[in-house]
Parts: C-alpha cells; structure tokens; sequence
C-alpha cells in the first residue's frame, strides 16, 4: 500500500495529473445522467414486475392502463392447471439436495485448499473455475446426453446432479477466502489445551466456519432457484422445477390465458424473492455475482 | 451418489489424522488433500468426461466421415450464421451493461445508505432469472404494455412500438438481466481499490476524472476484463429469451437454440456437441483477446487494493 502511494508520487505520470478547475456544471449534468440512468432502468424493472403483477390479478386487459376487473382466481388456477403443488415439491426437493450436497463436497475441499500448499493446486482451481465461466448451454448439452444414455437424464437425481456442477464450485469459491481468513492458530490453540478432534471440530471450526457456510447455503439456494438452463435440459415432465415450468407455460403461453400465466410467475417470483430476502440479512449483494474475486492470478 | 458418500468418509479421516499430520508430511502424503478428492472426482465425473465426451462424440456423425458435423454446420444456411446473430446480440449487451455499469458504479465507490439500497434493488432481477424477466417483458414492452401506451400518451414515439418477438425484445433482456450483474461485479472491485491511492492522488491535484483515468482505471482493468468476459459469456449462451422474446426462427435464432434443436428435437447428440464445441470454442476465443487486452492498461502486480 506504501508503495502504491510512493510510486504514485514518484512516478512519471505526475505531469498529466494536472490541476483542473472543478467544472460544476459539467460534473452535475454528468451526475445527473448517471442518476438518470439507474432511475430509468430500475422503474422500467419495477413496473415490469407491477405488469405482471397487475395482470395476475385481471379479469381482461385488453389496452388500458388498469384492467377492466380484478379476480383472484387465476392463482387456484394456474395452481390446478400446472399442477404447482408437485411442482414445488420437486423445486424444494432439487433445491435442498443441491444445497447440502454442494455444502458437503465444497467446504472439505475449500478447506484444503485454504490450508495447504500441494503441486496441482492451481490446476484444481482452474477446475473448479471453468464450469463457471463456461455457460451451462455449452456443457448442459453432452451432459444431457451423457445423462440419457446412463438413464439418468429426465430424473430427479439427473437434475441435481446437473445443478451441483455450477453450485459445488460456487461453494469452494465462496468459502475458500472465508476459511483463508481464520487463524490456524486457533485449531492449534486448541489441540494444544488438549481438545481433541471430535472437540476442535465441534467448538472451534464449525462455529467460526458457521457464518460462511450459511452464506454459501443462501447464495447457493437463490442461484439454483433461479438458475434454468441446466434443468431445463436434464429435466424430465416429473422432474421440472418451477423455473423450467415456468418456461414451459410463457413458451406455450397462446394456450392459456396470459393471466394464469402471470399468476404462476408471481408465484415463482415470491418463492425467489422470500429467498432472497433472507439471503440478503446475511450475505451482501455483490457477493450473489462476485465469485471470481478470488481467482487464483490474484 | 457416490462422490458425497466418499466425501463423508474423507472428513473424519482426515481430521482423525490431523495430529499426525506432520509426521505424515514429511513422508510426502498429508491427510489433508483427502477432502479435495471428492470434489475433485465430482468435477472429473460430471465436467471434464461429458465435455470430452461430446467432443469425441462430434468427430462421431451419424453419417459421413469425422468432420462432418463441422462440415454441415459451416455450409448449413439454418447453422453457421447463428454465430454471427449470437454476437450481434451479444456484443452490444456487453459492451452497453459493461461500459455503463463502469461510471455508475465509480460514482458509488463511497459507501452510503444509497449504495445499500441499490444494490439489494439490482441484486431483484438477477435472482428473478431470465425466464420471469421475459415474461414481465412480453405484458410490459408489448405493443399494448404499459410503456407503449406511456410513449404514445406522452407524444414521445407516436408510431407501433414493437419491443417484443423480434432483436430488440432479447437486446433489451439481454440488458437487465445482465446490467445488474456487471454493476454488482465491478462495484466488489472498485470497492477492492484501496481509497488512500486516490486520495494521495487527489493531494497532488488529480481531479476525479484524473483519479479515475490513473488510479483506478488501471488497478481496475484485470477485474475489468473478468467482468467482461463474465457478462459476455452470459449474453452469449442467451437461450429462454431468444426463444420468449425474439424470433426464434428468424432473427434472434441464435446458436443455443440450434443446439437446443439439434439435441431434442432432431435427437442428432452428435451435431448437437459439435454444436456446443464450437460455441464454447468462439467464447473461448473472444475471452482469450479480452483477457489479452488487459495487458495494455497495466503491466504491474495485480493487487493494489486492499485485497
């Protein structure tokens, strides 16, 4: 950091930082295009959502800024019609393996690779990180048909299965740096007052690790919500989750009504929103996206 | 389910072992590495064989010798030109959510109670999904939607607007589902930078556009380059809005979907990872320059910041 400020003061460069008189007007109109710009967008997005809201709810919109009605009754529905009971049983049945699964084979490993030095290591993390820069199109397809041919594509397991590929990495990315920043000395600390390891594990990892792990859950879970392509190419008619049929009932959306449509997404949405709600008490936004931070050129 | 059940068998082992462990290292195994295994094997098993798998099974045509699958996707008229779509929706979608998140996102490098609000309200259509983005599109941007009706009631656009089924439709798409996410990524960056270099900088007179163009500029450029690749691969692999939004069998046929149809709807497994082979190989080419293009900002360490 020291030398960050030494070379700055020091460098060659120094001439083009020149004193400029502070331009108010232009620095505000920039400001204000700025300002202007996330207003926009972020309206636009909430009146998306108001529209769907706002048809789930229409008896007819046909034009018009309000629907000519209003009617709850395409909620039980699109609840008949697309059969969302079983559908949110497969959702949470996909969402919960995934999420214990990834926990259970990531933290292990993130933990080796936080503590330990060994030849290979940067090859192992350029493993983990591929699945994530490669998008799920790409290897969902001879994944899918890997899948079939070992009959596992179209069932439940074929769909976890698909969705921890994106999910277990995401769980070493995210706890390797959590782990990274907790004393070793601690576990030494406690073998050397005599715990053993049932004791150490119990009283010092988990409650230290604890935190991130819920955190790597939550951002697990909200991504595996929402994440469609993987599922959508493994998943058979019984093993859809609510995404991928969420997908099917816009796709065939000329068959039924466009409002029992919008009803189930509002659904989905408040499923997806619940979570992320919860998700974000515990984790900060950017971490939802910023997986790569750690990579290993750092 | 076998990679969870080895990994629940490596823990306690590894962990029993923990006190001997430097015994044990110094004759060249360490427990340890034991808990790697599972994931390791997982990503082999699930990752690395199906990807080979398709490769090998691309060079396998139903009919023909080794390269033609290649061949009829380079002289197909329904194939090669969904590259050139896929980019042409692509490129803009990057290039705007990247170069437009960049300024706003150096405006909030200060923490402050409105940087929490937008953040949390960005992270909402990321984690809403493409599919649900599509759909508040088709009742929104419709010709009858809200904003069409806004324009025309307002006198700015008096003509049809026409937002959905065709390129603007996915453009738009493409944008706020991937907006939000390279703000969110560019915003852990900046905010990685440590503040103490510009504020020296700003000592010695740089005005916020010079703190900008010599600080962070350069310091940023890795991180820069990520998110651009990131966003790119995203926009690329563009699959539920291309076919909600746009003209699936027109101009928004991009090349997920020939792969899409390739595999489940003519069952050619083989055509369809050709398909998926040469998609991943154009990506990997556009991130490889990306990645290359970094170097012309900032030939220093990394780092930088406050890590």
């Amino acid at each position: 950091m020291n030398e960050g400020i030494a070379s700055v003061a020091t460098s060659p460069v120094l001439p083009v930082v020149r004193t400029r008189p502070a331009n108010a007007w232009t620095s505000r109109a920039w400001n204000a295009l700025l300002w202007g710009a996330i207003v926009l967008f972020l309206v636009n997005v909430g009146l998306m959502i108001a529209a769907v809201g706002v048809n789930s709810f229409a008896t007819r919109w046909f034009g018009g800024w309000l629907p000519q009605g209003w009617t709850p009754s395409w909620y039980a529905d699109a609840w008949k019609e697309f059969q969302l009971a079983s559908i949110l049983w497969v959702t949470v049945e996909v969402v919960l393996s995934v999420v214990l699964l990834s926990l259970l084979i990531g933290v292990p490993a993130a933990y080796t690779l936080a503590r330990r030095e060994f030849p290979g290591k940067r090859a192992l993390l350029l493993l983990f990180l591929l699945p994530l820069m490669v998008p799920p199109i790409t290897y969902g397809i001879p994944l899918a048909t890997v899948l079939y041919q070992t009959h596992l594509g179209g069932t439940l397991t074929g769909v976890i299965l698909a969705n921890l590929i994106p999910a277990a990495p995401f769980v070493i990315l995210v706890m390797t740096p959590f782990i990274e920043q907790i004393d070793p000395n601690l576990e030494s600390a406690a073998r050397v007052f005599g715990a053993n390891t049932l004791r150490t594990f119990v009283h010092v990892l988990v409650p230290l690790l604890g935190p991130g792990i819920l955190a790597a859950a939550l951002l697990v879970l909200v991504r595996t919500i929402a994440l469609f392509e993987l599922t959508f190419l493994t998943a058979g008619p019984d093993s859809q989750t609510l995404v991928v049929a969420l997908y099917y009932a816009v796709f065939a959306a000329g068959v039924r009504a466009p409002q029992s449509v919008d009803a189930m997404a509002m659904i989905y949405m408040a499923v997806t929103l619940v979570w992320l709600l919860i998700a974000l008490r515990f984790v900060n936004p950017t971490q939802l996206v910023s997986r790569v931070r750690e990579h290993p050129q750092h | 389910m076998a990679p969870s059940g080895a990994s629940a068998a490596a823990k306690p082992q590894a962990w029993g072992e923990h006190l001997s462990a430097t015994a044990v290292r110094r004759a060249g195994f360490d427990p340890a590495l034991l808990l790697v295994v599972p994931a390791a094997l997982f990503m082999l098993l699930l990752f690395v064989y199906p990807f080979v798998y398709g490769l090998v099974l691309s060079f396998e045509p139903k009919e023909g010798g080794a390269l033609a699958n290649y061949h009829h996707f380079f002289t197909s008229n329904r194939l090669w030109p969904t590259i050139g779509t896929t980019l042409k929706l692509a490129m803009p979608a990057t290039l705007i959510n990247v170069f437009v998140a960049l300024p706003i996102a150096y405006r909030m490098r200060q923490p402050s109670p409105w940087r929490r609000t937008m953040t949390a309200l960005l992270v909402v259509p990321i984690t809403l999904g493409t599919v649900l983005i599509a759909e508040g599109m088709l009742t929104y941007f419709g010709p009858k939607g809200w904003l069409s009706q806004f324009l025309q009631a307002a006198h700015l656009y008096d003509g049809a607007i026409r937002l959905t089924h065709n390129y603007w439709g996915v453009l738009i798409s493409l944008v706020v589902s991937g907006f939000p996410f390279a703000f969110l990524l560019i915003l852990s960056y900046i905010t990685g930078i440590d503040p103490v270099l510009a504020r020296a900088a700003s000592t010695l007179g740089a005005d916020s556009r010079a703190q900008f163009r010599y600080i962070y500029l350069p310091l940023l450029a890795p991180g820069l380059a990520m998110c651009f690749c990131l966003a790119f691969v995203q926009a690329f692999s563009v699959f539920p809005s291309a076919v909600l939004l746009g003209a699936p069998a027109g101009p928004t046929r991009v090349i997920s979907i020939a792969a899409y149809e390739a595999a489940f709807e003519q069952y050619d497994y083989s055509l369809a990872s050709a398909i998926a082979m040469l998609m991943g190989f154009v990506q990997l080419l556009i991130v490889a320059f990306v990645l290359s293009l970094r170097g012309w900002f900032y030939k220093g360490p990394v780092g930088g910041g406050k890590g």
